[in-house]
């Protein structure tokens, strides 16, 4: 046998606080703060029991009512003073808000109401063309396979000059920190070519550390590679998080 | 000029986005934009009385055939789309914006009592809401304000076409 919890979702502090005043059926402009600050106090509580995050909005509420609480006990130091005008109502601040939040909350609650594109009302050519801005338009995208990089491999290795080949690279590079430096690239660029990776570094070492950096990265499905077309330019993109 | 009216029929239906009036009047220097206003508003008229499946309509300053609401089930249908939905946080966001413009994510915030970092985010890149400026202050604070594309996406002429917000307490009153 399971429980149903029912929540109402609020979308913060001020939401909340609007809802207990309602089903309280309170006079908005005359609150009773110790109730509410009892009510509120004992919603978090329950939030909080549900392991929901009680996100820190709702503390610094939780404060103000409190603080409020505890103004209109004391007794206000400006009433010994004759003449004086009547002193601000600790609450009035906080109606103000609620007063204010309400109506932006009608205000989205009507333009919700309204008929919006691509739900209520479609205009010409409503699907394709929004959906595929993102894609290049110059290059047909061809899915590579990893021969198709190999080869590209063995073409930039092919380029290099003999005698630089035999030079023993003593500097230590791991994978690790070379994926980490494609990412970074990417994530500043969104896409570069295969060869734009490997930069000036044409030495075999670091070419195999990119290129396996590359597979790697794909398999792990954080970048996508594609070509257009064989022989083409390999370009290395970042897969957006959707 | 009986053909004034057709032709500009023929381009609001090749154009993709709305069309503006001036626009119209470069294709058709000759008619004055009185008319072409009038003849805009025939072509309304017609297009709702004949009640089909789509109407002729004022969006962002122009204008634009758009199908009519009471079919949006079917056409989400032949689309096989998702409608695209913003979350109550979302339009609550866009809302202050929409009122409050230029506004900053400090008073966005105030308004809303919560952080408002992530609708913002989702807001600017749908492209409903654009950055304004920055604010001559201490800091120089980010402005945000709405875009053409809330316009064309919520179906408003323009921004005054919102009720105003003493309107919008007084329809939250009577509720």
């Amino acid at each position: 046998m399971g429980y149903e919890v029912k929540l109402e979702i609020f979308e913060g502090p001020l939401d909340l606080l609007l809802h207990l005043i309602k089903k309280n059926e309170i006079n908005i402009y005359d609150i009773p703060i110790t109730l509410i600050t009892e009510q509120y106090l004992s919603h978090i509580e329950m939030m909080k029991s549900l392991n929901l995050d009680v996100a820190g909005e709702y503390l610094v509420l939780a404060a103000t009512l409190i603080h409020i609480k505890s103004k209109m006990l004391l007794p206000s130091p400006e009433e010994n003073l004759e003449g004086e005008e009547y002193e601000a109502d600790p609450r009035s601040e906080l109606v103000m808000q609620l007063l204010e939040y309400e109506v932006f909350k009608e205000a989205a609650t009507q333009l919700g109401q309204r008929p919006l594109l691509e739900r209520d009302v479609f205009k010409r050519g409503s699907s394709a063309e929004e959906k595929n801005v993102d894609e290049g338009k110059d290059e047909i995208d061809v899915d590579l396979n990893v021969f198709d990089l190999v080869e590209a491999f063995y073409r930039i290795i092919s380029t290099l000059d003999k005698t630089e080949l035999m030079e023993i690279d003593m500097e230590k590079m791991s994978l690790t920190e070379k994926i980490n430096e494609i990412m970074d690239r990417l994530a500043e660029k969104k896409k570069m070519t295969f060869a734009e990776l490997l930069g000036g570094q044409l030495n075999k070492r670091m070419i195999l550390y990119t290129f396996l950096a590359i597979l790697e990265l794909m398999r792990l499905r954080m970048i996508r590679v594609y070509q257009a077309g064989s022989f083409g330019v390999i370009r290395v993109a970042l897969v957006m998080e959707k | 000029m009986e053909d004034s009216k057709a032709i500009i029929e023929a381009i609001i239906f090749t154009s993709e986005g709305p069309v503006q009036v001036d626009k119209i009047k470069e294709v058709l220097p000759d008619v004055e934009k009185d008319e072409i206003s009038r003849l805009l508003k025939e072509l309304m008229e017609e297009y709702e009385k004949r009640g089909g499946g789509f109407l002729l309509l004022e969006v962002a300053g122009g204008f634009q055939f758009r199908t009519r609401a009471d079919f949006s089930y079917w056409i989400n249908k032949f689309l096989k789309g998702r409608p695209a939905i913003l979350s109550r946080a979302a339009m609550e966001t866009l809302a202050v914006i929409a009122y409050k413009q230029p506004v900053l994510k400090s008073e966005i915030d105030r308004f809303r009592g919560v952080d408002s970092g992530s609708s913002l985010k989702g807001l600017l890149e749908r492209k409903l809401v654009r950055i304004m400026g920055r604010k001559d202050v201490p800091g120089r604070p980010i402005m945000y304000g709405t875009t053409k594309k809330f316009l064309e996406v919520f179906n408003l002429k323009d921004l005054s076409e919102l009720p105003t917000l003493k309107e919008l307490k007084d329809l939250h009153e009577e509720a």
